[in-house]
């Protein structure tokens, strides 16, 4: 049975009375509905970070009003005023196309959540295939993109849209590639099962498989999820000072709430992933530390690669488009091949 | 009838209506975008078959590639919203011929296609039962797909390279 | 099965959320639209020419690639699950592939396929700018 409705059913044991596919709706949408309620408080809380650090970085000190306490409430006061805003649709747009684009981005960037173990027993879909699902939700949001950008009918957006499109599936093989080089290592693509494989203390975790191979394919993940998710250096889709918003210079109110919400999980997602795959998941580094409970490990060396994600933003400048592809295809793709063939090689001598 | 199979006909339902915008949209780029609902409906339908590894495999490589692909092609044209869609060979007879042969050859493999024992063997992983098929048993085409793949690189780049020009 | 269940239940609970939260707002957000507010935005200027352009073939190209690279990968992933229990073999079997494979990443590299149009700037013109 799955972990999710095991779980659920011994929280809430007359759900066992329910018949099945009643229940199975029930659990699923509840563990969705969670998946929402943590991506939203995660977005609140990393918009609010993330104008802190810069602001600390830039040796200002950032929001400091709403809420009293170092402008915590800043955020949700932002929220509320997207809430209030008009919602534009400009003239010859693709009225339909243009409204569907945010949910696109937005529900591919939740159903990334699905497959995300917060620890052994509370993981929302264990799939067989978790980590090849991760890949293809992310072909959804490149989709998403370029049918906002398109449907905008405005230059800037099309561009950005065309450019975002183009990075993000450039920069798609180095992190299977990346991912893959682990996989060969555990034989497993169940999330799951990847966190599981890499139990006993920091040494066993899968960075420091193969010492120093699966550390690099580690960075080649974590550089080439940056292009994923647009972040600096790679934020050249959104690059303010050309092209004014990117794919989203024309959406407004609501609809521009989603897109940013879709990005930020996002960041939480890829740093999930790297979590996940290389830094042990939910387990703690030591035996001793092991009263801690797991989605607390899990989520704290999760916000520490979108930390590192917000650091890396404020101190680097933005890559050029050449400078862009060169880095993919010249740079990341060949160490990533280069990786897999030595590792198989130590694998068979 | 069961849940189960409400949900089965909702996504036929879905692949077969949007495969239906796809050839009968005016616009190009409407019927591109179509294409995400049916590439979607058949990965779900694969999931029925209980095929995790292809259903994921069709979104990455489908939605992921192939479709990125027509829309970057789709983006190139001239006029794209106002364009509509012309085949070149409108007789009428050459394409009736044409439908009723494919649609027999369906009717064909249906009838001939042992379906309940496949539907019947219930849902187990197959990433690894493809990955030692590929390795063992189906090693020559395994081989000869890397040879494929090259052959479509290097030709697909040749000619866009000669459209730029 | 149940997990695929539980991911379309995921995209379904998305969507409602969007159109909810974007239905919500209809509630508290004016509508005052007049015709200049919905040009498209292009640095206060009226839009000069057809949005919808054409693309540079470059993006074209560099779809073409990823495709091939996708589906090889798409080959990677079974095989490195079973590698464990297959050894020397699978490895073998493998390295002759993505060899096969390396041929043409090695053609599209030496073609200068891989190459962004790199900028060329012209600084002469900054030379005798300003000073005169």
């Amino acid at each position: 049975m799955e972990p999710l409705v095991q779980f659920f059913y011994i929280l809430l044991p007359f759900l066992r009375d329910w018949p099945e596919w009643l229940a199975l709706t029930v659990i699923g949408i509840v563990a969705a509905l969670l998946m929402f309620g943590f991506v939203a408080i995660f977005a609140l809380f990393a918009i609010w970070l993330e104008r802190k650090v810069s602001a600390h970085m830039q040796d200002r000190i950032g929001p400091m009003e709403v809420g009293g306490w170092h402008g915590w409430a800043q955020t949700i006061a932002d929220t509320i005023k997207l809430l209030v805003k008009e919602d534009i649709v400009p003239e010859n747009a693709d009225r339909i196309l243009f409204k569907l684009a945010p949910a696109i981005v937005f529900t591919a960037a939740l159903a990334g959540f699905a497959v995300l173990p917060w620890t052994q027993d509370f993981i929302p879909a264990d799939l067989n295939v978790g980590l090849l699902y991760i890949l293809s939700v992310s072909s959804f949001a490149v989709i998403g993109i370029l049918m906002g950008g398109w449907a905008s009918n405005n230059k800037w957006s099309l561009y950005g849209a065309m450019r975002s499109a183009s990075q993000m599936v450039s920069y798609e093989i180095p992190v299977a590639l990346a991912l893959l080089a682990v996989v060969m290592n555990a034989g497993t693509l169940s999330m799951r099962h990847l966190v599981m494989a890499q139990s006993g203390n920091i040494l066993d975790w899968n960075v420091f498989n193969f010492f120093p191979l699966t550390a690099v394919a580690f960075i080649i993940y974590f550089v080439a999820s940056l292009a994923e998710v647009n972040r600096t250096p790679f934020d050249l889709p959104e690059g303010e000072s050309e092209l004014v918003g990117g794919f989203h210079t024309e959406y407004s109110g609501m609809r521009f709430a989603f897109f940013f919400l879709g990005e930020y999980a996002n960041m939480y997602v890829v740093s999930a992933i790297a979590t996940t795959v290389f830094l042990g998941g939910w387990l703690p580094p030591f035996e001793f530390l092991s009263f801690i409970p797991g989605p607390i490990w899990f989520v704290g060396k999760a916000m520490t690669m979108v930390f590192i994600q917000m650091w890396l933003r404020w101190t680097l400048p933005r890559l050029r488009v050449d400078q862009l592809m060169y880095t993919c295809w010249k740079v990341l793709t060949p160490f990533s091949f280069a990786i897999i063939l030595l590792i198989g090689l130590w694998k068979v001598i | 009838m069961e849940a189960n199979q409400i949900l089965f006909i909702a996504i036929a339902l879905l692949t077969v209506l949007s495969a239906a915008m796809v050839a009968f949209s005016n616009k190009l780029i409407h019927s591109a975008f179509a294409l995400l609902a049916t590439f979607t409906g058949f990965a779900m339908l694969y999931v029925y078959l209980s095929a995790d590894f292809l259903a994921v495999t069709q979104i990455v490589v489908y939605v992921g590639g192939i479709l990125i692909l027509i829309l970057f092609g789709v983006l190139m044209t001239h006029k794209i919203y106002s364009t509509t869609k012309k085949t070149a060979h409108n007789s009428l007879i050459v394409s009736l011929l044409g439908g009723i042969l494919s649609a027999g050859l369906i009717l064909f493999i249906i009838s001939k296609a042992p379906w309940a024992p496949l539907l019947a063997k219930g849902f187990n992983p197959t990433t690894a039962i493809i990955g030692k098929e590929i390795l063992t048993g189906y090693l020559l085409p395994f081989e000869i797909i890397s040879v494929l793949l090259l052959g479509a690189l290097i030709g697909a780049i040749y000619i866009a390279r000669a459209e730029d020009k | 099965m149940v997990g695929f269940y539980t991911v379309l239940l995921f995209i379904f609970t998305g969507a409602f959320l969007v159109s909810f939260t974007v239905a919500l707002s209809r509630f508290f957000a004016p509508t005052k639209q007049y015709p200049e507010k919905l040009i498209p935005y292009e640095c206060g200027d009226l839009p000069q020419g057809d949005a919808w352009i054409q693309f540079n073939n470059r993006f074209y190209i560099v779809a073409l690639i990823f495709l091939i690279f996708d589906v090889e990968v798409m080959f990677l992933f079974p095989w490195a699950v079973v590698f464990n229990d297959m050894g020397l073999l699978a490895f073998v079997e493998m390295f002759i592939f993505i060899v096969v494979l390396l041929v043409g990443y090695a053609y599209v590299w030496v073609k200068g396929d891989l190459d962004w149009i790199k900028p060329k700037p012209r600084l002469e013109h900054l030379a005798k700018g300003k000073g005169e």
